[in-house]
């Protein structure tokens, strides 16, 4: 119990750590690439509590965040709802989607699971493409709302990031430490098996799938202020497949700290890139990195240290 | 808008679709249908056909279609090298099913960030005698450029049937996807031949590129559309028969020619994702399943 109270603590620690940062007003550039770091650390964590502790490895996180941000973009157009409840329920649409994938499981485990999850992001997004309402193909203009609480409006953003990044880390943590992340660790081990020594595995993935699909749209839901302008091809982009997957299994997925830590890297490492060299390249430091770990140290940098610590 | 020559004219394109549908799938049905190797990155292997092809037609003016035939030696090649650093680093440690796809996945992503570094993103196009050309049976417009891949498709459906039916190597594919230990105790290596599968299915990959860029301009990000047509054809084909891969990539081009044809051709993409969502959830075994 005294665990948990530092962990709040700490968490609380790193929000107030960013509302100082936000008001220290530096370079606005710094706020912008912050926030995709954060959003980074939201959807590395949200996929590993799926990919790293149950097994079962989701290529369909474009789905899922963009779900989270057009649900916000349609709650802007008809009745500007404002930023918590964006929030809130582009998280609840997106994991009533996690909720539907979960019962895919059923049917579908390993690379065919996979798959299906690659092929709803492209059905989604076609959908998304042929309704005007919310911009279709051609994309939308979002008005952000005039007076952010605080600060200017990207700061203001750059806050609410921090925030949901550390309840989705302190949740990965608390699900990671209870009898849940044991039993979702069993049925990544093996699932028969895990299944007759009574491990309600159905139920735990659904669970795994719900609050996985919640924080990713939790993560896509402030999307549309931050862009100002939505279109299916950056909502729906591949590199949040890839950053989504690559993050934690640079950092390690066995842990909560692994995906922060991949993504705290690859994220800096890729915001470095596209300003000093150029997006594509960035990209391909991304998949570079992504093959040289899953080949050479498939235990991320976790088990790296581990490894080093053990000699 | 609905006139019967529309429709048959859909229904013709969709069925000569079809056929070039089959030469894309060939070479995945191979690997994934029957190697049981989620090679994801396959239609990346089909883009960088479509890109050799592109070079050779602008360098030297040469046929896209023979550069398709020439270049599978290299592909070959290509294939073996991927295979062997698959089989180093996951499969023979048994941990093929997660990380491997998750290798895959990433390759699939570099070759095709490396050709839009290289070449830039705009859409890419060959140029031969026939591209342009069509023949008109009453009303209904037969397309060079739909013909002759599909022509070639149903070629290279042929040459793998009596590949994988009739020679040594060809059974012992079919051998090592049922059973590898028992092969082993033949006397025969599954891993060499598990190699040699590998390496068919990325040159007919490569050849099924150079047919892709006569019926069409290509860009690197092609390949995501050609994903889901690949493994939802293979999926309904029910993994690795040969004939079933032909009468799923028929089907899926019909279906995708008809939906192009009277709702709008920004559909079409989701019919194949469509249909591998519904063939895996109703019935993962496919139409022909094993």
């Amino acid at each position: 119990m005294r665990r948990t109270g530092a962990v709040l603590l700490v968490g609380l620690a790193v929000v107030a750590a960013g509302i100082v940062v936000a008001s220290l007003r530096v370079n606005p550039y710094l706020y912008f690439a912050g926030y995709v770091i954060l959003q980074y650390v939201v959807i590395a964590t949200a996929w590993n509590i799926l990919g790293g502790y149950g097994g079962y490895v989701n290529f369909g996180t474009p789905a899922f965040f963009a779900l989270g941000a057009y649900t916000a973009v349609f709650l802007i157009q008809t009745i500007r709802a404002p930023l918590p409840v964006l929030i809130l329920a582009g998280g609840l649409v997106s994991a009533l989607l996690g909720l539907g994938i979960g019962y895919l499981t059923l049917r579908l485990r390993g690379v065919f699971f996979s798959i299906a999850t690659l092929a709803l992001s492209i059905v989604l997004q076609t959908m998304i493409m042929n309704w005007e309402f919310v911009g279709g193909s051609r994309g939308l203009s979002v008005l952000r709302p005039s007076g952010p609480p605080f600060g200017s409006y990207v700061t203001f953003l750059f806050t609410v990031m921090v925030l949901l990044a550390v309840i989705a880390v302190t949740v990965a943590r608390f699900i990671e430490r209870s009898w849940i992340g044991r039993g979702l660790a069993a049925l990544r081990d093996n699932e028969e098996a895990a299944e007759c020594m009574g491990v309600p595995t159905l139920r735990l993935k659904l669970f795994a799938t719900t609050v996985s699909g919640l924080l990713l749209g939790v993560a896509g839901a402030p999307f549309p202020y931050y862009v100002t302008f939505v279109e299916p091809n950056s909502a729906f982009a591949i590199d949040y497949a890839v950053n989504a997957l690559a993050m934690p299994m640079i950092g390690g997925t066995t842990s909560w700290m692994g995906p922060v830590i991949g993504a705290v890297l690859l994220g800096t490492a890729q915001q470095l890139a596209t300003v000093t060299i150029s997006s594509e390249m960035n990209l391909f430091i991304v998949g570079v990195v992504l093959v040289a770990f899953v080949v050479l140290a498939p235990e991320g940098i976790l088990g790296l240290v581990r490894r080093l610590r053990g000699r | 808008m609905f006139s019967w020559e529309l429709l048959a004219n859909a229904l013709v394109a969709g069925l000569l679709l079809g056929g070039f549908y089959t030469a894309v799938s060939l070479g995945i049905s191979l690997i994934f249908g029957l190697l049981d190797i989620a090679n994801i990155a396959q239609p990346a292997f089909l883009i960088l056909g479509s890109y050799a092809a592109y070079v050779m037609n602008t360098a030297f003016g040469l046929d896209p279609i023979l550069t398709g035939v020439l270049f599978t030696p290299l592909f070959y090649g290509l294939g073996v090298v991927v295979y062997r650093v698959y089989y180093g680093s996951f499969e023979r440690r048994g941990e093929e099913s997660l990380r491997g796809l998750v290798f895959f996945f990433g390759l699939l992503f570099i070759i095709e960030v490396s050709l839009s570094l290289k070449y830039g993103v705009d859409y890419r196009l060959v140029q031969a005698a026939y591209i342009g050309k069509s023949i008109d049976l009453g009303g209904v417009g037969i397309a060079y450029r739909l013909l002759v891949p599909c022509l070639v498709g149903l070629a290279m459906t042929l040459a793998l049937y009596l590949f994988l039916g009739r020679t040594f190597y060809g059974r012992a594919i079919m051998a090592v996807s049922q059973d590898g230990p028992a092969l082993r105790l033949m006397g025969a290596d599954p891993i060499h031949i598990k190699t040699i599968a590998f390496g068919i299915g990325i040159a007919a990959a490569s050849l099924a590129g150079a047919l892709l860029i006569t019926i069409a301009p290509v860009i690197p990000s092609t390949d995501r559309d050609y994903i889901g047509r690949m493994f939802a054809i293979t999926v309904l084909g029910g993994m690795g028969s040969i004939g079933g891969t032909l009468v799923a990539s028929v089907i899926l081009g019909v279906i995708e020619s008809l939906m192009g044809t009277f709702f709008g051709p920004s559909w079409s993409l989701a019919v194949s994702f469509g249909i591998l969502l519904i063939a895996l959830a109703v019935r993962p075994a496919g139409l022909f399943g094993r």
